[in-house]
């Protein structure tokens, strides 16, 4: 039965489609097939979310070899979640695409523009889907080398230079993951991720599986732009195409948190790691930081896309921050606010795009007066900041409310103030977004420049809706997120 | 209709209102009719309601889940309906006024002023019918941002600047400090409902306590309590009506209307009569009468006058509200109605002023009384209502503030009432005494305001004059707040 098989298809999908556009080598069909293979995906990501729900762990022993001798594909109330997410968000991506692509990608590289994109997904999926850590390293892989062609298909002759910037942090990054990945195979003989936890639980902390959790910590963190490893995120969100920026800022980040998350509370273990080991305190202070400073970084940039990028950094360090709390209502607040930011953040980049697409630059002072030309996609993009800066009726209010109670769990009414002093500094950026769109006088760029086309408009303001409905009916969410962060904190015994 | 029924209509109405005028905008004629219109049934989908909640209903609908176990819940009770009177019945007055307005000094992006106005009107019956504590937040900072664009109507350098201090402030207090208060209950007693006698009790502890009051009163910004009160004149930028309905009334109530009911609902005047911790709180509220009166009695600008006279009237009611007896509870209901009829009247004739003659400033003002003698009638009695002289409102809110600090024995709240009553009355009998006894200014030729302006700032002038004589009603729904 196809029932069955559906978390083999989750990625099978993707992966096929890729070879058929290539296959199929024109434009539209490629986008075509593309669109097809992120909808399915997305139908098959929901359909194993409902199953969770019901079931509690849905196991899949890839080729019928059992675990933990074979590749098993493990799918609980964490990572269900972030499967939809990269799906959810890939279906969006993808009909915006048509016009957007069309317009910044030259055309006998459409073909591979779509093709890379499968891969992508296909990747991120993996890495969420799969329970085998090696497994893990091969779709960080895929993912990865896929989205420095990506990015490299940017016009702007810096994205070129910012592909490779980001190539050789990724790979530095993925091959500390796969050096601690390595020592815990020494240690424990097994490469299974809830078979790992067992047998780390028993070696206890000796040297090598410290080294080991330094390792995937450093190679992870690089992957998802933990502040100060975060240098190669702005460029390279900023030069690539508006698809791939609006697609990785959502999705990239989150599933290598995904990971992070798996390997801290599954694997090592949230006793050992925050109680035993100071992590807690390390990422702490590096949220901080990301927190105010990346944030702060954003309201000094010129540039739309640079400033969304900077202002990634800062809410991934809202994540992180709950992550280092480890109790029960911050970690719901970082699983929800990897979808909440996802969503917010992709919608934010969609809009960029439909900017470049109309103004061909996003630098500010060509913005200049942008509210009377673009009504509609200015106003999305204040909606959106309004998520970014947690206003209530949005998403980001709703993770932020329950980074707060993570807080005050933690039994600290001053670190209550941290996630809010930062949605001041998101209010400080944006705002200079809408006094530059609508109080200045439309300027010689914007001269003949009209609303978006349906065709960038609708996706991009449907996933604005959702932004703003995570924001009023946040119970599926939160729900999910609360499943999530307890299945976590249990760890997987 | 039954009261539920009514509930969701009276929030509704301004909504639909908003989106019905921003497809109106070629006729603008049709467009005013809408906003007239809605005014109208609005004020009566809430008068409908108060029988209801004078008889001792609390009709409640429950809108949507917005946390697992939280919903977003109106819920009438009478300090909100007596909020919802007020403002409802001044949109009307005000629209009329608006309409004049405009038109007569030729304003730009009217549809975007009236789609505005409207939504402010929804966020604000929102806040006086909110249910818990959330739905008091998600209206409170609607109500911000759906105003910032009348704030900075103009779209000049000085309306931007304006825009941002106002945004600044209150986005800041109500996002640093409100909404961790508001997290910090919920996670202490685990609902944020609004029970009679307060959710709180004693689980925090004394010091706990007066720190969670600080950041409920500080952040709430809206109350303009010292030193967060610079968003009030900043916000004078915008064009009179503006200042008017939402800057004597509806924002300021808003958050004076909060910390009412946070003091009542959520800390109960009982559980917080027993505490140490909260004893700053009149002290800090009497320091900002008074320094803001202190202020006004310099400021030139007359709409910047009438601003600092806000934020010490406003204080008022805070302080009423802080010497936790019933009788100043009741004075600060009363209060929150009296100065909106009273304020508006002042901006009224302020803008009616600029109109007519273009004059601002209060230096500018001799014998204008006997070319525009209703707009300075009407002054006059707004100002008589702000120093608390019969027979206006001021007199009956002032009264019962004054036998509640009395009757606490807290003499430091009398002797700030009193100081304030002085002060008061140094810096709008000036005004008054200038307009009609000074000499007109040579080269002057203008009269009246146009007709609706002038209609507008009568009516409000007789409102403030009628709730001297008729305060049964703002009396009834203010003493059900203690119980009775």
């Amino acid at each position: 039965m196809i029932g069955e098989h559906l978390p083999a298809l989750q990625v099978v999908v993707p992966l096929v489609a890729a070879p058929l556009i290539v296959l199929a080598r024109r434009g539209a069909a490629a986008w075509l097939i593309a669109t097809i293979a992120s909808f399915v995906s997305l139908a098959i990501a929901l359909a194993l979310f409902v199953e969770v729900r019901e079931a509690g762990v849905v196991s899949y022993a890839l080729g019928s070899w059992a675990p933990p001798w074979g590749i098993e594909y493990r799918i609980d109330a964490a990572n269900s979640v972030v499967l939809v997410l990269v799906a959810l968000l890939a279906s969006f991506v993808a009909p915006y695409a048509w016009r957007s692509a069309a317009f910044e990608v030259p055309e006998d590289q459409h073909y591979l523009c779509y093709a890379m994109f499968c891969l992508c997904l296909a990747g991120l999926l993996g890495i969420a889907i799969t329970g085998d850590a090696f497994n893990l390293f091969v779709f960080l892989e895929i993912s990865s080398l896929s989205s420095y062609v990506l990015i490299a298909l940017g016009r702007d002759r810096r994205a070129l230079l910012s592909a490779y910037q980001y190539l050789i942090v990724g790979t530095i990054g993925a091959t500390f993951y796969v050096i601690g990945v390595g020592l815990l195979y020494l240690e424990t003989g097994t490469l299974n991720i809830a078979d790992l936890a067992a047998r780390v639980a028993e070696v206890g902390t000796e040297r090598p599986v410290l080294a080991a959790l330094a390792f995937i910590t450093v190679g992870l963190s690089l992957k998802l732009a933990l502040f100060p490893l975060h240098f190669w995120l702005p460029n390279a969100y900023a030069y690539a195409p508006s698809i791939v920026s609006a697609f990785l800022a959502g999705t990239a980040t989150k599933v290598s948190i995904y990971a992070l998350l798996r390997f801290y509370f599954s694997v090592f273990g949230a006793h050992e790691l925050f109680e035993v080991l100071p992590m807690g305190a390390i990422l702490l202070a590096l949220s901080v930081a990301a927190m105010m400073l990346a944030s702060l970084g954003a309201v000094f940039q010129d540039n739309l896309k640079h400033m969304l990028a900077y202002s990634s950094v800062g809410q991934i360090g809202y994540i992180t921050f709950g992550i280092s709390l480890a109790n029960q209502p911050a970690l719901t607040g970082s699983v929800v606010h990897l979808v909440n930011h996802g969503v917010t953040k992709t919608a934010l980049f969609l809009l960029a795009g439909a900017v470049a697409f109309r103004v061909r630059s996003v630098r500010f002072e060509r913005l200049g007066g942008l509210a009377r030309a673009m009504p509609l996609t200015c106003a999305g993009i204040v909606a959106g900041g309004f998520s970014l800066i947690g206003v209530p009726g949005t998403a980001g209010f709703v993770s932020k409310w329950y980074f707060v109670l993570g807080a005050l769990e933690a039994g600290s009414w001053s670190m209550a103030f941290l996630p809010v002093v930062s949605s001041l500094i998101a209010l400080w950026y944006m705002w200079r977004f809408v006094e530059v769109a609508y109080f200045r006088a439309p300027g010689p760029a914007l001269a003949g420049v009209k609303e978006a086309p349906p065709a960038l408009l609708v996706p991009s303001l449907a996933l604005i809706a959702v932004t703003v409905f995570f924001g009023l009916d946040a119970p599926l969410t939160v729900g999910a997120a609360a499943q999530a962060a307890q299945v976590l904190l249990g760890g997987i015994r | 209709m039954n009261p539920e029924a009514l509930v969701l209509a009276a929030a509704a109405i301004p909504l639909a209102g908003a989106a019905l005028i921003a497809a109106l905008d070629r006729a603008p004629n049709v467009r005013e009719g809408v906003t007239l219109a809605c005014a109208g049934l609005l004020f009566a989908a809430v008068a409908a309601l108060a029988p209801h909640v004078l008889a001792g209903a609390r009709p409640a609908v429950e809108l949507l889940e917005m946390f697992p176990g939280l919903p977003l819940v109106l819920r009438v009770e009478p300090l909100g309906m007596l909020f919802a009177l007020v403002a409802s019945a001044l949109w009307i007055v005000n629209s009329l006024y608006s309409i004049g307005y405009m038109r007569a000094n030729r304003e730009a992006h009217q549809t975007r002023f009236y789609v505005c106005f409207a939504g402010a009107l929804a966020a604000t019956i929102a806040i006086a019918f909110a249910g818990n504590l959330i739905t008091l937040f998600l209206a409170y900072e609607a109500l911000t941002l759906v105003t910032y664009p009348l704030v900075t109507h103009h779209g000049d350098e000085a309306a931007k600047r304006g825009g941002r201090v106002y945004l600044g402030y209150l986005l800041a207090t109500s996002i640093v400090f409100l909404l961790v208060a508001i997290i910090v209950t919920w996670y202490a007693t685990g609902t944020i409902e609004f029970v009679r006698g307060g959710i709180l009790g004693d689980r925090l502890g004394n010091a706990a306590t007066g720190a969670l009051l600080a950041l409920y009163v500080f952040g709430i910004g809206k109350a303009a309590l010292m030193p967060f009160h610079r968003w009030l004149p900043a916000a004078m930028v915008a064009p009179t009506p503006v200042s008017a309905l939402l800057h004597a009334v509806a924002v300021v109530k808003a958050g004076v209307f909060a910390v009412v009911k946070v003091v009542v609902y959520v800390f109960g005047v009982d559980a917080m009569a027993g505490l140490g911790s909260v004893d700053w709180l009149p002290t800090v509220a009497g320091f900002t009468i008074v320094a803001a009166s202190v202020v006004a009695l310099r400021a030139d600008n007359l709409k910047r006058r009438l601003a600092y006279s806000t934020v010490s009237q406003l204080s008022y009611v805070v302080l009423a509200a802080a010497l936790l007896t019933p009788l100043s509870v009741i004075g600060a209901a009363l209060h929150i109605a009296a100065h909106a009829f009273g304020k508006i009247t002042l901006f009224f004739a302020a803008g009616a002023i600029y109109t007519a003659a273009h004059k601002t400033e209060v230096s500018e003002l001799d014998g204008i009384g006997r070319r525009m003698p209703w707009t300075m009638a009407a002054f006059a009695i707004g100002a008589l209502s702000m120093i608390g002289l019969p027979p206006t409102a001021g007199f009956v809110s002032k009264w019962f503030i004054l036998s509640g600090a009395m009757s606490a024995e807290h003499w430091v709240a009398v002797a700030v009432i009193v100081a304030s009553t002085l002060l008061n009355a140094g810096y709008f009998l000036p005004i008054v005494w200038r307009a009609f006894f000074r000499p007109c200014a040579a080269g002057a030729a203008h009269g009246e305001a146009p007709a609706p302006m002038v209609a507008a700032l009568l009516a409000t002038a007789a409102l403030t004059v009628a709730m001297f004589f008729y305060a049964d009603l703002p009396l009834a729904l203010a003493r059900q707040l203690n119980g009775g």
